[in-house]
C-alpha cells in the first residue's frame, strides 16, 4: 500500500521539474536544462516501477487503489478530487509514458543542441509528461480532463515550437482547433454522465454504468468516441497530424507516435462498460477504425516525407487499435499501443537521427545508401521496421496478430467481422510495403543526396543512438509482454482487474496459427515486393509505386482530398450555418429579446414618468385620497 | 357633566379637514408646515378622546410619541425651509419641483 501511494509522485515530478525550469529559465543554459528535464523523467519511471511492483504485490481484487486528493470543486452533492485511480491499466500506460518518455527525453539533449529555446523545449516536455501521466492516473473524469487539456496545448506549443516558420504555426494552430471538436464531445460525455449518474468519479461511474439505459450508454460511449478521435487522428479528424510533423522529431516521436495520440484508446478501454453497454458504438469505432488504417496505410504508400509516411503510419496503426477497441479486444488494444510506442517512437527517433545527419533533410527522394554512414540508426530502423511489418519473433507481430485474430472471432457481436479483418489484413501488407519503401529509400538505393549537403551524412552523437538501441531491443522483445503463461496470457491476465472481459481467444489452436501464419506471410509479401519494386531506390527520379498507381497515386498523394474536403465543409456548410445563427438567429432573436425587453421598460417609464410632478401639494393628495380609499373600503366591509 | 366624547372627535375631524385642506391649497411653505401640525394635533386629540372613552391609557402614551416625532420633524422642516429661503427670493412649494419626472 504504502509503495502505491508513491503513485503522487509520477506526475508531481514531471510538475517538480516545469517549475524548476520555469523558475530557472534565466539561468539554466543547455545541456543543464535537459539533464534536470531527464531526471525528472527517469524519476518518474522508478516511482512507476515501484508502484508497478508494489501493486503486484496486492491481491488481484484489491489491485485497484484510489488515492484520495485534495477536494477542487464542491457543490452541492457534486464533489470533484483530484484523485488518482492505480490500478494495473494505469500503471501500465505509466509505464511506457515513463519508459519511452525518458528514452526521447535523453535523445532530445542530442537532438536540440544548439538550438535556441533550449531551456523552453525541455520545459513544455516536462509540462506535457506531468498532463499525460495525470490523463492517465486521473481517477476522476474531470481531472482527466485536465490532463487531456494539458497534452492538447503542450502538443499545440511544441508543433509550432519552430514558431518563425509560418508552416509550423499553422500546423500548430490546426492541430488545436481539430483537437477541440473532439473536447467538445467529452465534455458532452461528461454531462451525460453527471446527469445520469450523479457522479464523475471513474470507479463509481464504470460500476453503475449498466444501469443506463441502452441509448444513453450508447451516446455516451459515441461522444468519447468522439473525443478520441479526435485526440487520436480517426476518420476526418486525422487531418492535424500530418502536419504536426512540423514540430521537432522527438516531440513527434513523443507526443504524435507513443504516447499523447494514444489517449484516446486509453479513455475508451478505461470507460469500456459504456461501450459493452451499447454496442451499436463498437461497431462504429470498429469500421471507423479499420477504414482509418486502410485510407492512412495507402496515403503512405506515395509519400516522400520521411516524417510524413511515419505519421501516415501511426494514423493506421491507431486505426488497428480502435478496430480492437470495437470488437472488443481491449487487452489486444493495449498490447498494441505498447508495441507501438517502442517500435514507432523507435522510427521516429531513428528518422530524426537521420534528418540530424543529412542537414535537416525530410525528403527521401534526396536520401539513400545512408546505410554506410549511420550504421547504429540503420540497424535499428530495420528492427523496427520488421517490428511494425508484423515478422515473427518481432513486437508488432504479436499485438496485431492479436488484434487480427479478435477480429476474426468479432467477440462483441460486431456485424461483418470477417470483412473488418480483411480490411486489417489488407492494411497488413500495405504495411510491410510502404515501410520497406521507406527503408529502401532511406538506407539502401543510390546515393541520391550527393551534391546537395555540404558534408557527407554522419552517425548521430552517442547520447541519440542509446536511447535507439534501448527501443531496438523493446521493439525486439516486447512481445513477449503477452506471451501464453499457465493458459493466461501475461498482460490479459494483468489488467484483468481494470479489463474484466473475457479476452477473444480464437476457437482452437489450429485456427490460431492459419491466422498468424496469413498474417506473417502477408508482411513477408509486402517485404519482398517492396524490395523488388525498391532495389534500385527511385527510377530515373521517378518513383515506381507513384507511375504504377497513375490516377489512383494522386489521390492516395492528396490524402484523399481530405483536407480540401474538410476545409469546404468547414468553409461552406459550416459557415453558412454559422451565418444563420449569426444573423438572424443571434442579432434577430436573442438580441431582439434583449433589445425588446429594454424598449418596453423605456417606454413604460416614459409614460410613468409624467406622475412625479415634483409638486408636494400632489404627493399630498395622493397620499390623502389613498388613506380615504382605505378608510372607506374599512368602513363598508369592515376589513380589507 | 363633562362634555360627550363625540364632540370632542367632531372637533378633531374639522382640525384635519382644515389642516388637510389647507396643505393642499396653500403655497406657502411655512403655512404648509403650520397645516401639518394642525392635523397632527387633531390626530393627538383623537388619541386623548378614545383614551378617555375606553379608559385605556394606551391613546395618551401615543400622543407622547406623536408630540417628541413632531418636535424632531419641526427641527428638520424648519430648517429646510430657512435653507430654501437662503437660495430663494420666496418659500413657495411650487417652485421647488426637482424630482419631477
Amino acid at each position: 500500500m504504502s509503495a502505491v501511494r508513491l503513485a503522487w509522485l509520477i506526475p508531481g515530478l514531471p510538475l517538480a521539474g516545469v517549475v524548476i525550469l520555469f523558475l530557472g529559465r534565466r539561468h539554466l543554459k543547455e545541456p543543464l536544462s535537459g539533464w534536470i528535464a531527464t531526471l525528472m523523467m527517469v524519476g518518474a519511471f522508478v516511482s512507476a516501477v515501484v508502484v508497478f511492483s508494489g501493486l503486484h504485490s496486492l491481491d488481484e481484487e484489491k489491485r485497484q487503489v484510489a488515492l484520495r486528493g485534495v477536494e477542487w470543486i464542491k457543490a452541492a452533492g457534486f464533489s470533484v478530487r483530484f484523485n488518482l485511480l492505480v490500478d494495473p491499466l494505469s500503471v501500465t500506460m505509466a509505464l511506457f509514458v515513463t519508459g519511452v518518455g525518458s528514452l526521447i527525453h535523453l535523445y532530445s539533449i542530442g537532438y536540440m543542441h544548439g538550438q535556441e529555446r533550449f531551456t523552453r523545449f525541455f520545459t513544455y516536455l516536462n509540462l506535457f509528461a506531468f498532463s499525460m501521466l495525470v490523463l492517465v492516473l486521473a481517477g476522476n473524469y474531470l481531472f482527466l480532463f485536465l490532463g487531456w487539456e494539458g497534452v492538447g496545448l503542450c502538443s499545440y506549443l511544441l508543433i509550432s515550437f519552430w514558431f518563425e516558420r509560418p508552416s509550423a504555426a499553422r500546423a500548430g494552430k490546426k492541430a488545436f482547433v481539430t483537437n477541440r471538436v473532439g473536447d467538445f464531445g467529452f465534455m458532452l460525455a461528461m454531462f451525460l454522465i453527471f446527469s445520469h449518474l450523479g457522479t464523475l468519479d471513474i470507479l463509481s461511474a464504470l460500476s453503475s454504468a449498466p444501469h443506463l439505459s441502452r441509448g444513453t450508454a450508447t451516446a455516451v460511449a459515441l461522444l468519447l468516441y468522439l473525443a478520441a478521435a479526435g485526440k487520436s487522428a480517426q476518420g476526418p479528424l486525422f487531418v492535424w497530424l500530418p502536419d504536426a510533423m512540423e514540430g521537432p522529431t522527438p516531440v513527434s516521436a513523443l507526443i504524435h507516435a507513443a504516447t499523447m495520440v494514444t489517449a484516446g484508446v486509453y479513455l475508451l478501454v478505461r470507460s469500456h462498460p459504456f461501450l459493452e453497454h451499447g454496442p451499436a458504438a463498437g461497431d462504429v469505432v470498429a469500421w471507423v477504425g479499420a477504414l482509418t488504417a486502410l485510407v492512412a496505410a495507402t496515403i503512405a504508400l506515395v509519400n516522400f516525407d520521411i516524417k510524413r509516411v511515419l505519421a501516415y503510419s501511426t494514423i493506421s496503426q491507431l486505426g488497428y487499435m480502435f478496430l480492437a477497441v470495437g470488437v472488443g479486444a481491449y487487452t489486444a488494444a493495449i498490447f498494441h499501443m505498447v508495441t507501438h510506442a517502442f517500435f514507432k517512437a523507435l522510427l521516429f527517433l531513428g528518422a530524426g537521427s537521420v534528418m540530424h545527419g543529412m542537414e535537416d533533410e525530410q525528403d527521401m527522394r534526396f536520401m539513400g545508401g545512408l546505410k554506410k554512414y549511420m550504421p547504429v540508426t540503420a540497424v535499428t530502423f530495420m528492427i523496427g521496421w520488421l517490428a511494425i511489418a508484423g515478422i515473427v519473433p518481432f513486437a508488432g507481430f504479436w499485438s496485431k496478430d492479436e488484434i487480427l485474430a479478435a477480429t476474426w472471432v468479432g467477440g462483441a457481436g460486431v456485424s461483418a467481422h470477417y470483412f473488418l479483418w480483411f480490411i486489417g489484413a489488407v492494411t497488413a501488407l500495405l504495411t510491410a510495403f510502404y515501410m520497406t519503401r521507406q527503408v529502401r529509400l532511406v538506407f539502401f538505393s543510390d546515393e541520391r543526396w550527393r551534391g546537395r549537403l555540404h558534408h557527407e551524412p554522419h552517425e548521430s552523437p552517442r547520447i541519440m543512438t542509446i536511447p535507439l538501441v534501448v527501443l531496438a531491443a523493446l521493439s525486439v522483445v516486447g512481445g513477449a509482454l503477452n506471451l501464453p503463461k499457465n493458459g493466461l496470457k501475461n498482460l490479459t491476465e494483468w489488467l484483468h482487474v481494470a479489463v474484466p472481459v473475457k479476452p477473444l481467444e480464437v476457437n482452437s489452436f489450429g485456427q490460431g496459427f492459419l491466422l498468424s501464419t496469413i498474417a506473417v506471410v502477408l508482411g513477408g509479401i509486402g517485404i519482398l515486393v517492396g524490395i523488388r519494386i525498391y532495389d534500385k531506390g527511385l527510377r530515373n527520379g521517378e518513383d515506381p509505386v507513384r507511375v504504377r498507381l497513375g490516377g489512383l497515386g494522386r489521390v492516395f498523394d492528396r490524402g484523399w482530398y481530405l483536407d480540401p474536403a474538410v476545409s469546404w465543409f468547414v468553409d461552406k456548410p459550416g459557415r453558412a450555418v454559422a451565418e444563420t445563427l449569426a444573423q438572424p438567429v443571434d442579432q434577430g432573436v436573442i438580441d431582439g429579446a434583449v433589445n425588446g425587453v429594454a424598449a418596453v421598460v423605456t417606454g413604460v417609464g416614459a409614460r410613468v414618468r409624467k406622475i412625479q410632478t415634483g409638486y408636494v401639494r400632489n404627493y399630498a393628495l395622493t397620499l390623502l385620497s389613498g388613506a380615504t380609499v382605505v378608510l372607506f373600503v374599512f368602513l363598508v366591509r369592515g376589513s380589507l | 357633566m363633562s362634555v360627550p366624547g363625540a364632540w370632542y372627535l367632531t372637533v378633531a375631524a374639522l382640525m384635519f379637514c382644515i389642516g388637510a385642506i389647507g396643505l393642499l391649497v396653500r403655497r406657502n411653505a411655512l403655512i404648509m408646515f403650520m397645516c401639518v401640525e394642525l392635523m397632527l394635533n387633531a390626530v393627538n386629540l383623537t388619541f386623548v378622546t378614545f383614551a378617555r372613552m375606553l379608559d385605556d391609557i394606551g391613546g395618551q402614551v401615543f400622543v407622547f410619541f406623536t408630540l417628541v416625532v413632531a418636535a424632531a420633524e419641526v427641527v428638520v422642516g424648519l430648517a429646510l425651509i430657512v435653507s430654501i429661503f437662503r437660495r430663494r427670493q420666496g418659500a413657495t412649494a411650487d417652485d421647488v419641483s426637482l424630482l419631477r419626472g
